[in-house]
């Protein structure tokens, strides 16, 4: 093998490759925070509300969660028009992330409320709460700290989907590195490049979200969220 | 000329495709599974340089994209001077993804097992190997088997990302379709089927092992 490797070739695409970085935060962070507040809204309907809407939230999560992502990029992009829905393809990403992530934060965010005592909410009963005031503050609250870690592994994991919406043509980072790759023809220094800035930005999604987690639900909760591997003792 | 639309052939090659997902399927699980396990049994080593490596191996795994794997295993064979077809690309880089999170799930796993049983057979005066073998592994299997079947789940959607380098799956199979046949609603709601019927049998024996497991 006689391959010399040119990184020197991407740095003169940095203005391309920057515009993707940007596209991708942006995807990301609008479809984690529309993503997470659909799953709070869904799963609470599914708690509060028994039959319809319960089996209609759990079909919904459940017909999300066996699909590709890339299948309903496809559905939202090519099929809507069809029914006379036309969307540009940096929308149809956010709508396709935001409907995958609304599901799996769905589904985590069931099992938190799911896993609330019951004698708490008797204890709120006791001290004259509102129901209200006990759905705020004793079930979703608190349940959403239990599984903030979850959440965030999740949205890491969005955000790194995210990649698969340059097959619709969406101009994010994958896609700036597809571009770069049909400029030059230097696939292998680009996509390890681009590889190395996807590590990174999970790496800082995972820092912002703890930092986010720990001014909402307090050091511990913070703390869980970045620790990636646990420690493993020997 | 008529375009062509959507019918009973069609399905059927949407069928054929079928196929090629599922095994490209058995092909992650069986390759990540094998390295998985390794690096599974490397992040539980004695060894601290051992687990550090392993842990930054899943830890970079679990930090990129599939699509990225897809590409560094498509471009770096190429690189090397193999010519080969989609599919080895496609296989390695399942294989390579699939590894990096069974071993995690794993190691969980492992360290699931309570310090008790290590100190039994410790003093039972079994080797570190015959400890894995008889006492601890065992009871770790069991553990694994609904997480390992969950995580089938996503191993099946991920083989869609290798449509993006030409490997005809299930996924690829739905644009040429649509390609000829210009009815995309139906042809991907067709194709969100078909993985539904795969995935979802898989997602409720998951729940199934883990209530079983639980019970």
């Amino acid at each position: 093998m006689s391959y010399t490797f040119q990184f020197g070739v991407v740095a003169q695409y940095q203005d391309e490759i920057l515009t993707g970085i940007w596209l991708t935060i942006k995807l990301s962070v609008l479809s984690i925070i529309l993503g997470s507040a659909a799953g709070v809204v869904l799963a609470s309907m599914r708690s509060i509300q028994g039959g319809t809407v319960r089996f209609l939230v759990d079909a919904y999560v459940e017909i999300i969660r066996n699909t590709p992502f890339l299948v309903q990029l496809f559905i939202v992009y090519f099929g809507l028009p069809g029914l006379g829905l036309r969307v540009g393809a940096d929308t149809a990403a956010l709508i396709g992330m935001t409907i995958n992530l609304a599901a799996y934060s769905t589904e985590i965010i069931r099992a938190g409320i799911e896993a609330v005592h019951k004698p708490q909410i008797e204890a709120g009963e006791a001290l004259g709460f509102t129901r209200f005031q006990i759905y705020r503050h004793v079930v979703i609250v608190p349940a959403i700290a239990k599984v903030y870690p979850a959440l965030c592994s999740q949205f890491v994991l969005m955000m790194l989907a995210s990649s698969i919406c340059s097959a619709i043509s969406t101009h994010e980072l994958a896609a700036s590195a597809a571009f770069v790759e049909s400029q030059t023809y230097r696939s292998f220094e680009i996509y390890i490049v681009v590889t190395l800035i996807y590590l990174a930005l999970a790496l800082a999604l995972r820092a912002g979200l703890a930092l986010v987690g720990m001014w909402l639900f307090g050091r511990r909760v913070a703390r869980q969220a970045m620790t990636v591997l646990p420690e493993v003792p020997a | 000329m008529t375009l062509r639309t959507f019918g009973f052939d069609e399905f059927g090659f949407l069928l054929q495709a079928l196929h090629w997902t599922l095994l490209l399927t058995v092909i992650a699980l069986i390759g990540g599974g094998l390295l998985g396990f390794a690096v599974a049994l490397a992040r539980t080593s004695s060894v601290q340089a051992i687990r550090f490596a392993a842990g930054t191996y899943i830890q970079v795994i679990q930090g990129i994209p599939v699509l990225m794997i897809l590409f560094l295993s498509y471009y770096g064979l190429s690189l090397a001077g193999f010519e080969l077809p989609p599919l080895f690309a496609a296989g390695a880089s399942m294989t390579i993804y699939t590894s990096g999170y069974l071993a995690e799930i794993w190691r969980g796993c492992i360290q699931a097992v309570p310090k008790q049983q290590w100190e039994a057979s410790e003093s039972l005066a079994m080797t570190r190997l015959q400890q894995y073998r008889y006492v601890v592994l065992p009871q770790a299997g069991r553990i694994s088997l609904p997480p390992t079947v969950g995580f089938a789940v996503q191993v099946v959607k991920n083989t869609s990302i290798t449509s993006i380098i030409g490997f005809v799956e299930l996924a690829r199979a739905g644009q040429l379709i649509n390609n000829a046949t210009f009815q995309p609603f139906r042809v991907f709601i067709a194709v969100a089927v078909l993985y539904f019927v795969v995935c979802y049998p898989l997602s409720q024996l998951s729940r199934w092992l883990e209530r079983r497991l639980h019970a």
